[in-house]
């Protein structure tokens, strides 16, 4: 039992303090972002602001970064295998070209009806 | 079925255990992502292509309710985490404490989820014969809880966005469709997860979570975190994306 208790890391209640506490001052500045008008960069930084705050969830609150590696690498292999999937569809879908030869996104007059099946 | 710290006969310590029983679940949770990563990419190709149409829907969001949703859930994540480690170091009176407060957390989202759901469904803005995304616009008088000002931005977005894509309604419903798809399937877990804390506590109340032998709230803490995970990105994909500027 005793070698048990030894081996196990447990976070303090201050650090799950510091982390909730900045995962809510990140969501003030997600939102307060979300109004300024940054063009593409809106997404860019929305998303960056979530995965740092996924992260801070993962390593403190979910006891990751105190894991034994085998756990480490299967939240790696995890965030690998969405990486290809997003990557290589997304890559995909914004290159294409649709049928009437007009470049994805449609912008312009692009109605269901226009759709070959109707 | 009551199981304690007793060690079983293919591990050779409680460490070894308890680290298995924890990759488990992250192997679980691993799909999970993979679920929810379909979802989200589903999403995003649609926004790609119908972007007008998202940005109108993503507007006709309420970003306060999101916004405290989110201040709940995040709360949540916190008062879990103190759980376990109020199990981890023996402190037995607080771990119910700790889940029961998370268990009330968790139904202060649903309260808040039923309230936004309960205004879409007045606002015509559920998929169905009935959507219409210029309802509040053609109606103010029925849409009391959107302020003028806001309803006056949001008609001029729709004018505009109609001028690029004539089918704003039906591609509209798309991102009404996604949103209540992905919202819903994360209410879903949600509500397992509050079935899994309810248990929890009857079995903290019992005393059986001790410093030796604490895997279940362990595990039910990974699920509950993985949960907001979720919701971390569903809010700016949601809700932040395309507000008015």
């Amino acid at each position: 039992m005793s070698e048990h208790e030894h081996s196990e890391h447990i976070v303090p209640p201050g650090i799950y303090l510091a982390i909730i506490i900045t995962l809510m001052v990140l969501t003030t500045v997600t939102v307060a972002a979300a109004f300024v008008n940054l063009g593409r960069l809106n997404i860019v930084v929305a998303l960056t602001i979530a995965t740092v705050k996924a992260t801070l969830v993962v390593l403190f609150f979910m006891h990751a970064k105190y894991s034994p590696k085998r756990t480490k690498l299967v939240i790696m292999a995890g965030i690998f295998w969405l990486a290809i999937l997003l990557f290589m569809t997304l890559s995909d879908y914004v290159s294409r070209i649709d049928y009437r030869g007009v470049r994805f996104p449609i912008s312009q007059n692009y109605s269901l009806s226009h759709s070959p099946r109707s | 079925m009551h199981r304690t710290g007793a060690l079983y006969g293919q591990f050779n310590t409680l460490e070894q255990q308890k680290d298995t029983a924890s990759l488990g679940m992250w192997i679980f949770l691993v799909t999970e992502v993979m679920f929810f990563g379909g979802i989200m990419l589903a999403y995003a190709i649609n926004r790609h292509t119908y972007f007008h149409a998202f940005a109108v829907g993503s507007n006709t969001l309420s970003i306060q309710l999101g916004t405290i949703n989110t201040g709940v859930l995040l709360a949540s994540s916190f008062t879990m985490a103190m759980a376990v480690w109020s199990a981890q170091t023996g402190k037995q009176k607080l771990i119910p404490m700790f889940l029961t407060l998370t268990i009330l957390l968790g139904f202060i989202f649903f309260g808040v989820k039923y309230v936004e759901y309960a205004q879409k469904f007045h606002h015509h803005l559920v998929p169905g014969r009935n959507f219409d995304i210029t309802y509040c616009v053609n109606n103010p008088e029925k849409c009391e809880d959107i302020d003028a000002k806001d309803l006056n931005i949001e008609r001029n977005e729709i004018e505009e966005a109609m001028q690029a894509d004539p089918d704003l309604n039906a591609h509209a419903q798309l991102y009404y469709s996604a949103y209540f798809g992905m919202t819903g399937l994360h209410a879903l877990h949600m509500v397992i997860g509050a079935g899994l804390l309810i248990w929890l506590l009857r079995g903290s109340l019992a005393g059986r979570f001790t410093p030796e032998w604490n895997t279940p709230v362990d595990i039910v803490g990974l699920y509950w975190h993985f949960v907001d995970i979720v919701w971390i990105y569903l809010f700016p994909l949601l809700y932040l994306i395309d507000r008015h500027k």
